[in-house]
């Protein structure tokens, strides 16, 4: 039988070079006479420069440079030109501006040098005095001072409905709560690194770690006040940015800067330390309350948050929507504020507000089902909905109910004992929990080439990203498919700003974009072919139409009788032609987007084991099922839901930016002291793909799986803690402290 | 940060007052290494790390840079057959040692490791950056024949980060040519 590459599993076609270490990463590039910038940042978290001393770093041998806001070159003044394709509102951060301290960690100072240890030397002895004010690093203190902020585009508190507080008053069952998660940094393997190779004649080639590479290339344009052809951009692997990666970070400023100055090449490369000096999940201060009947159904959700940002920007995130989406309730309300602290603008991190917002309403859930004493699968089927009930609109597509079901299956969820503390083997407490999971399911305007070349080759391309999460492998598993090729002939090319437009990788939106994209240029190929093919006299191919013939393995077969058939090379020669090209943009659908929600969902079921004289709590099994639309690559597929999970475990229990307000910084600076997890905390993972047809959300049926395996897994983690322990923890990550200093609950 | 920097560094740099003076940079002292079975006359300033080394002066950028520190084990590298974190080893310390980095793991005609076949087969990675040190570090386990169990791995894996969380993936990998290998 013949198989598509499209929903068969298949390995990354950039897995060789990955394996054997030869896929380049932005601080791999390197171009002759590279010079090496090392950044110094700012000790204090708010106040000025009063001097900064460079003499002793310029006097080393080999250091070529240090700049500073004092000898810095002239770049864009107005501060919209820093203003990147996803800018929150505000005035973006501008390294080396001027003597104002905005955070602790700033860079203040960027030394170049002949190599890395002497800049890594030289920006030591680096003097920097300071006059600091008083600054404010606690969100807890700026608590009064929260104000309502310009939101992000579809970032705001979704409009209320019913009345919450009525409702929650006359409701027999009801629990409130304060909840709260700690700052989390993004820390992908690879740190921020940006090599600026010098071509000669004010133009340059970067290499930067960003997940979108004309969002590079237009930031510099900007900035330096370039023009395209000046500045072209080519980052084909990124090692890992979870969000990271969607801004153009202050190292490729710096590097851009010193290579234009100096005209020369510039590598600059953050330490691990350094990682810490720039965006975040942020903070936030949650409130919410449900409330249900005697039977379980739902009748009031009140959703408050009260979130960080920076002094110069508004960042907001989709947090207290997501209570308000997952059931069926009549009344709901949500507010969401911010207050500025002296810290850089929190950013994007995988599925930004999701899990956050989860956390909390899947906590509150398991609560309410605590109280009623009702099975919380049960509770989740009975309150379902298919209606996204902010806006009225039906679901594309929503299969939460299956995932359910088969998620509860698998786990063997029916054995399970309601009541907390059921499960005891030798020291450790067993708990069983569960929560579901949403993310928006959206594609974004996106164009992609694609030329056949006569010897059978196929080569794809679009401007977008790989940031482990597999585009490379989908896009030439659709580009095989749509010409009928071995996926040994494709070549998919992405991560250069001269390809055809894309935006840069997040929000789950890569796949069903690039993939639409690459599919319609393939089919404008195919169907420039099929004329060739048609056009040859006496033609095996009769008067068919496109529709009534196949491409496979090399031909073009009719699908009636394939024994007649015309070979992709013989359809070329007869077209006398030796390459084809066709480049399409691939739109989200206007209608979809007026009349429908679109979604993916999921349900996950953990176990966890507690040792409560230790406080150590280990997740022993996680079963994930998710409801996502067409699957294209079960394999990567899985991956990114893996991946997910392991974020998931990562919140639950484990990630923490710890600040020291009275130096307004980040103190636990490295990945020793930031505890992600390990291999030895993350056990086996059961990934089950619910079918779920859905022609609405992207042509190719695809909803996008980065961000929906975090989206459940925390509070399925805290909801199990309680099932084990008996004890709410409200507070991310559940750390030792807590399951020691948390009493059991009533 | 630039002020802890400055508190590590006290130890060793020349004080920037000195008459040497901060111009002053440590002379380079002449090893020899044998990397991936090529044996090379260096000349390392004692301040350069084995990463640094092989990254910046011999182009071997498969060996990665995650924390500088030895937290993350990116840059794990087999040292006389032992997997160890090349950044926490200075190079000079490492004069007439043989190295083995993740571009010495195929074989000359380019066929790959087993373990490498096995990553690609099991999607033991995503981004890739932490994948050089987890097959580094995985090739050594197997030699150290102390892992038996998933368990096992699992635990002697833990030095080696993967924020993509392949971590399972890279257990199934690591077991399946462990199974091969009990099977010759």
């Amino acid at each position: 039988m013949y198989e598509t590459h499209v929903g068969s599993p298949r390995n990354r076609v950039d897995g060789r070079k990955k394996v054997t270490g030869t896929a380049p990463y932005a601080a791999e590039f390197t171009a002759p006479d590279l010079a090496q910038g090392y950044v110094v940042n700012s000790a204090i978290a708010k106040g000025r420069i009063t001097a900064i001393d460079t003499k002793d770093a310029l006097a080393v041998p080999g250091v070529i440079q240090v700049f500073t806001h004092q000898n810095r070159p002239r770049t864009a003044w107005r501060s919209t030109a820093y203003q990147d394709e996803v800018a929150p509102p505000g005035k973006p951060f501008r390294p080396l501006y001027d003597e104002r301290i905005h955070y602790s960690g700033q860079p203040i100072a960027l030394v170049v040098a002949e190599d890395f240890e002497i800049a890594r030397y030289a920006a030591s002895l680096v003097r920097v005095s300071y006059e600091a004010e008083q600054h404010q690093t606690d969100l807890t203190k700026v608590r009064e001072q929260a104000y309502t902020p310009k939101y992000r585009t579809s970032m705001g508190p979704p409009s209320p409905r019913g009345d919450a507080e009525a409702a929650f008053g006359r409701s027999p069952v009801k629990v409130e709560g304060s909840y709260r998660i700690a700052v989390e940094h993004h820390n992908p393997m690879e740190p921020h690194a940006s090599t600026v190779v010098w071509e000669g004649d004010g133009k340059i080639t970067v290499h930067d770690k960003i997940q979108g590479c004309q969002n590079t290339q237009r930031y510099i344009r900007q900035v330096f006040g370039l023009s395209a052809s000046d500045v072209h951009v080519i980052s084909p692997y990124v090692g890992g940015a979870f969000g990271s990666g969607l801004r153009p970070q202050y190292q490729l400023f710096l590097a851009v800067m010193a290579a234009l100055e100096l005209k020369r090449s510039v590598r600059v490369v953050l330490t691990r330390d350094q990682m810490f000096t720039f965006t975040y999940r942020p903070d936030g201060l949650q409130e919410v309350a449900m409330a249900a009947n005697e039977d379980g159904a739902l009748q009031a959700i009140r959703h408050d948050l009260i979130g960080n940002t920076s002094t110069f920007e508004d960042y907001t995130e989709q947090t207290v929507g997501w209570s308000g989406m997952t059931y069926h309730c009549e009344n709901y309300k949500g507010t969401y504020k911010v207050a500025q602290l002296d810290t850089y603008t929190p950013g994007d991190m995988r599925a930004p507000g999701a899990p956050t917002g989860l956390f909390p309403s899947e906590s509150a859930v398991d609560e309410l089902c605590h109280k009623l004493g009702m099975d919380p699968l049960k509770f989740r089927l009975k309150n379902y909905n298919q209606v996204d009930e902010a806006t009225g609109k039906p679901f594309t597509s929503k299969e939460l109910r299956a995932a359910l079901q088969l998620g509860a299956e698998r786990f063997g969820w029916s054995k399970r004992n309601h009541k907390p503390r059921s499960m005891k083997e030798g020291n450790e407490l067993i708990g069983w929990g569960m929560a579901v999971g949403m993310w928006e399911a959206a594609m974004q305007k996106t164009a992609a080439r694609a030329v056949l070349t006569i010897d059978g080759k196929l080569e794809v391309a679009s401007a977008s990203a790989d940031i482990g999460t597999g585009t490379y492998t989908i896009m030439a598993q659709i580009a095989a498919d749509a010409l009928g090729l071995p996926i040994e002939k494709v070549t998919a090319l992405l991560g250069d700003s001269s390809l055809p437009s894309a935006p840069v990788e997040g929000g789950s939106w890569g796949a069903a974009s690039t993939g639409t994209a690459v599919e319609l240029a393939c089919h404008a190929v195919r169907e420039k072919l099929f004329g060739y093919a048609r056009g040859i006299n006496d033609s095996p191919l009769g008067a068919a139409g496109v529709n009534e013939v196949q491409f496979r393995e090399g031909r073009i077969a009719l699908i009636s009788d394939p024994s007649r058939f015309v070979t992709i090379q013989d359809a070329m020669v007869a077209g006398g032609v030796d390459r084809i090209e066709a480049e399409e943009t691939a739109s989200p659908s206007k209608i979809t987007m007026l009349k429908y929600s679109s979604y993916a969902h999921s349900a996950a079921f953990v176990e966890v084991r507690v040792d409560e004289e230790l406080g150590v709590v280990r997740v022993t099994r996680v079963v994930q099922a998710i409801a996502a639309g067409r699957i294209l690559n079960p394999k990567t597929a899985r991956s990114q839901i893996l991946g997910g999970t392991v974020f998931g475990i990562g919140m639950a229990l484990h990630e923490e930016s710890m600040a020291d307000h009275n130096l307004g910084r980040f103190m636990n600076h490295n990945i020793a002291e930031y505890h992600i997890p390990v291999n030895a905390d993350v056990p086996n993972i059961d990934v089950i793909f619910v079918d779920e047809h859905d022609d609405l959300t992207s042509p190719i049926g695809v909803k996008g799986l980065g961000e929906i395996g975090i989206c459940a897994s925390p509070a399925a983690i805290a909801n199990a803690v309680f099932h084990a322990t008996g004890k709410r923890i409200r507070e991310l990550p559940i750390t030792i402290d807590k399951i020691l200093g948390t009493k059991e609950a009533a | 940060m630039a002020d802890l920097e400055l508190k590590t560094r006290q130890g060793f740099a020349p004080d920037a007052g000195h008459e040497s003076g901060a111009s002053a940079l440590p002379d380079e002292i002449p090893i020899t290494l044998t990397v991936n079975g090529r044996r090379q006359e260096l000349h390392v300033r004692p301040w350069t790390t084995l990463l640094d080394l092989l990254r910046e002066d011999m182009s071997l950028y498969g060996t990665k840079k995650g924390c500088d520190h030895g937290q993350c084990g990116a840059c794990t590298v087999l040292i006389d057959g032992q997997r160890m974190n090349s950044c926490l080893a200075l190079a000079v310390t490492k004069d007439g040692s043989e190295i083995t980095t993740i571009e010495g793991l195929a074989s000359p005609d380019g066929t790959l490791h087993p373990l490498q076949e096995a990553f690609i087969e099991h999607d033991a990675f995503q981004c890739g950056y932490c994948t050089p040190g987890q097959i580094c570090s995985g090739v050594a386990l197997l030699r150290e024949g102390h892992a038996k169990t998933a368990e096992e791995i699992r635990e002697h894996m833990s030095g080696n980060l993967c924020r993509c969380g392949a971590y399972t993936n890279i257990v199934d990998a690591i077991e399946s040519v462990m199974a091969k290998e009990t099977a010759k």
